[in-house]
């Protein structure tokens, strides 16, 4: 039993250092096919323009709420402390420092990173991969880079976004439902933010964009087995995507604590 | 003309311990076409695969025109792969590009080419192949048919030196099917183009081959003209051209069961 349990483990040991080597090998390609003319702009603005604007509606919905959810909560404590007073900067700085960027790289891995799993696991299956290469153009170059620049470049972009909208939502609360005065409102949020603040949120977007583009494309190269495969793939790459990005978040918020105290 | 453009040398590839290729030999000469017969599943695209070099030989050679595939590095090798273009079996046509982009993405990939001179010369291959007035649509608009011609212009429209088609005429109306190996053979007459073409269409193969070898267990067990194989008195040959369900073929496979 103990020694099935052992095997067990040690083969998805084995699988997930399978796993990263497969990532590491697709980032050096990556890399290395990044700074190889020529350089194709359409490819990465139509990426981009995937990834970022049409990622706008949801992630406005989704922070516009949040901003209401944590204006409420908070005023909950806050109330019972006396002192409504912070509700502003309390929003404020856990929406720019950590739910901001968190909540946008999860949408975004759920909505952009399934479909470029999705699209070239399809296009693996339906050998279209195998016809880049036969026409002489490099399916890392061709299909990994301009989605690795739009995702590493749109994520910041879309998680300042966020925080604008977030901050939004809690001015809607606080303004018409706590009876706080929107100048008060926008001056403590505002005294509240330090440029570390924003600078810690948005460092840590670049790598989760990069977490987000690398796990996609890698899982959807290596799908096998048709249409069911595609499926699997997909699923794989957003749950692998989701835990490498509250992974990489933890590691970045414990090493910020440290070097901006 | 009998240099060799295409050489084999004892290739093997086995899929997870399964051994598709067993030291496999094959030679074409320049301008000529060679049709590889076998049965569904034998490794004949697999074969192809490895003459582009999609695929890695677990060991063995392929020499084309005198380069060793798997000693050339990434550039070199892209700069074969624009003297050789394949046909895939379900076309393998690009998604997100219209018809014009697909034939013409070598092209659009390589060159500074224009927009319209793009579309002037895919409406040059799509003409070749019989199509017109499609330029603008997208693969998933087309029959199978038609991505199976728009596939074929696609290996064209840049004039390759070697062409190698993956079941050209499978799963297509026998008019088609026809018009395909005419325009197989008119390339190889007019453009001296070296063809490999995997088939198990026997009537096709008697119409484009210059020569005829047949895969059996992961080697070439036969090569010949088109008339030596017709005739050829050896079993598995015999059985697979007249088409017969009871034979030496059949019978291992019973044996595996």
């Amino acid at each position: 039993m103990l020694d099935k349990l052992q095997n067990n483990l040690f083969k998805k040991f084995e699988r997930f250092l399978f796993f990263l080597g497969g990532i590491a090998n697709l980032a050096v390609q990556n890399f290395y096919w990044l700074i190889v003319p020529p350089y194709k702009k359409k490819r990465i603005f139509e990426q981009a323009q995937k990834a970022g604007l049409e990622s706008l509606p949801i992630i406005s919905l989704i922070s516009f709420f949040l901003g209401v959810i944590l204006a409420f909560q908070i005023s909950y404590l806050m109330r019972r402390l006396g002192s409504e007073m912070y509700i502003a900067s309390i929003v404020a700085l856990s929406i720019v420092r950590e739910l901001g960027p968190v909540i946008t790289a999860l949408v975004v891995a759920g909505r952009v990173g399934a479909a470029i799993t999705a699209e070239i696991g399809s296009m693996r299956v339906t050998e279209q991969i195998d016809a880049l290469e036969t026409l002489a153009t490099n399916p890392i170059k061709y299909l990994v880079v301009p989605r690795f620049i739009a995702l590493t470049l749109m994520l910041p972009v879309l998680t300042v976004y966020a925080d604008m909208i977030g901050i939004l939502g809690g001015w809607v609360i606080c303004v018409f439902k706590l009876g706080i005065s929107s100048r008060l409102y926008l001056n403590i949020t505002f005294d509240a933010l330090l440029f570390k603040d924003l600078f810690t949120g948005l460092a840590k977007t670049i790598f989760f964009g990069m977490i987000i583009a690398f796990v996609s494309c890698y899982e959807g190269f290596n799908v096998e087995g048709g249409a069911e495969g595609v499926g699997r793939a997909t699923t794989k790459s957003v749950v692998t995507s989701f835990i490498l990005i509250i992974a990489c978040d933890t590691f970045f918020t414990a090493l910020f604590y440290f070097i901006f105290p | 003309m009998c240099s060799l453009m295409i050489k084999i040398e004892s290739l093997t590839k086995s899929f997870n311990s399964l051994g598709v290729l067993k030291n496999l030999n094959l030679k074409v000469e320049k301008g000529s076409t060679l049709v590889v017969i076998g049965r569904s599943g034998c490794g004949k695209s697999v074969l192809l695969k490895h003459i582009v070099g999609v695929l890695r030989p677990d060991s063995g050679k392929v020499i084309i025109d005198g380069q060793d595939i798997g000693q050339l590095n990434a550039k070199e090798l892209n700069l074969l792969r624009k003297r050789i273009n394949m046909v895939f079996q379900g076309g393998a046509l690009f998604d997100s590009l219209s018809v014009a982009e697909n034939v013409g993405f070598e092209l659009l990939e390589h060159t500074s080419i224009s927009g319209k001179e793009l579309f002037v010369r895919a409406k040059e291959a799509l003409s070749l192949v019989g199509l017109r007035g499609i330029e603008n649509l997208m693969p998933s608009e087309l029959s199978g048919g038609m991505r199976k011609r728009v596939a074929l212009a696609r290996a064209i429209c840049t004039k390759p030196e070697i062409i190698l088609y993956d079941e050209p005429t499978t799963g297509v109306d026998p008019i088609t099917a026809d018009s395909i190996n005419e325009l197989i053979r008119s390339l190889h007459d007019k453009l001296k183009v070296t063809a490999v073409v995997v088939t198990h269409d026997m009537k096709s193969a008697y119409k484009i081959a210059d020569r005829i070898a047949m895969l059996y267990q992961g080697q070439i067990i036969i090569e010949g003209t088109p008339l030596e194989i017709q005739n050829s008195e050896h079993p598995i040959v015999h059985q697979f051209v007249n088409g017969l369900a009871y034979g030496p073929i059949t019978e291992t496979t019973e044996q595996f069961k």
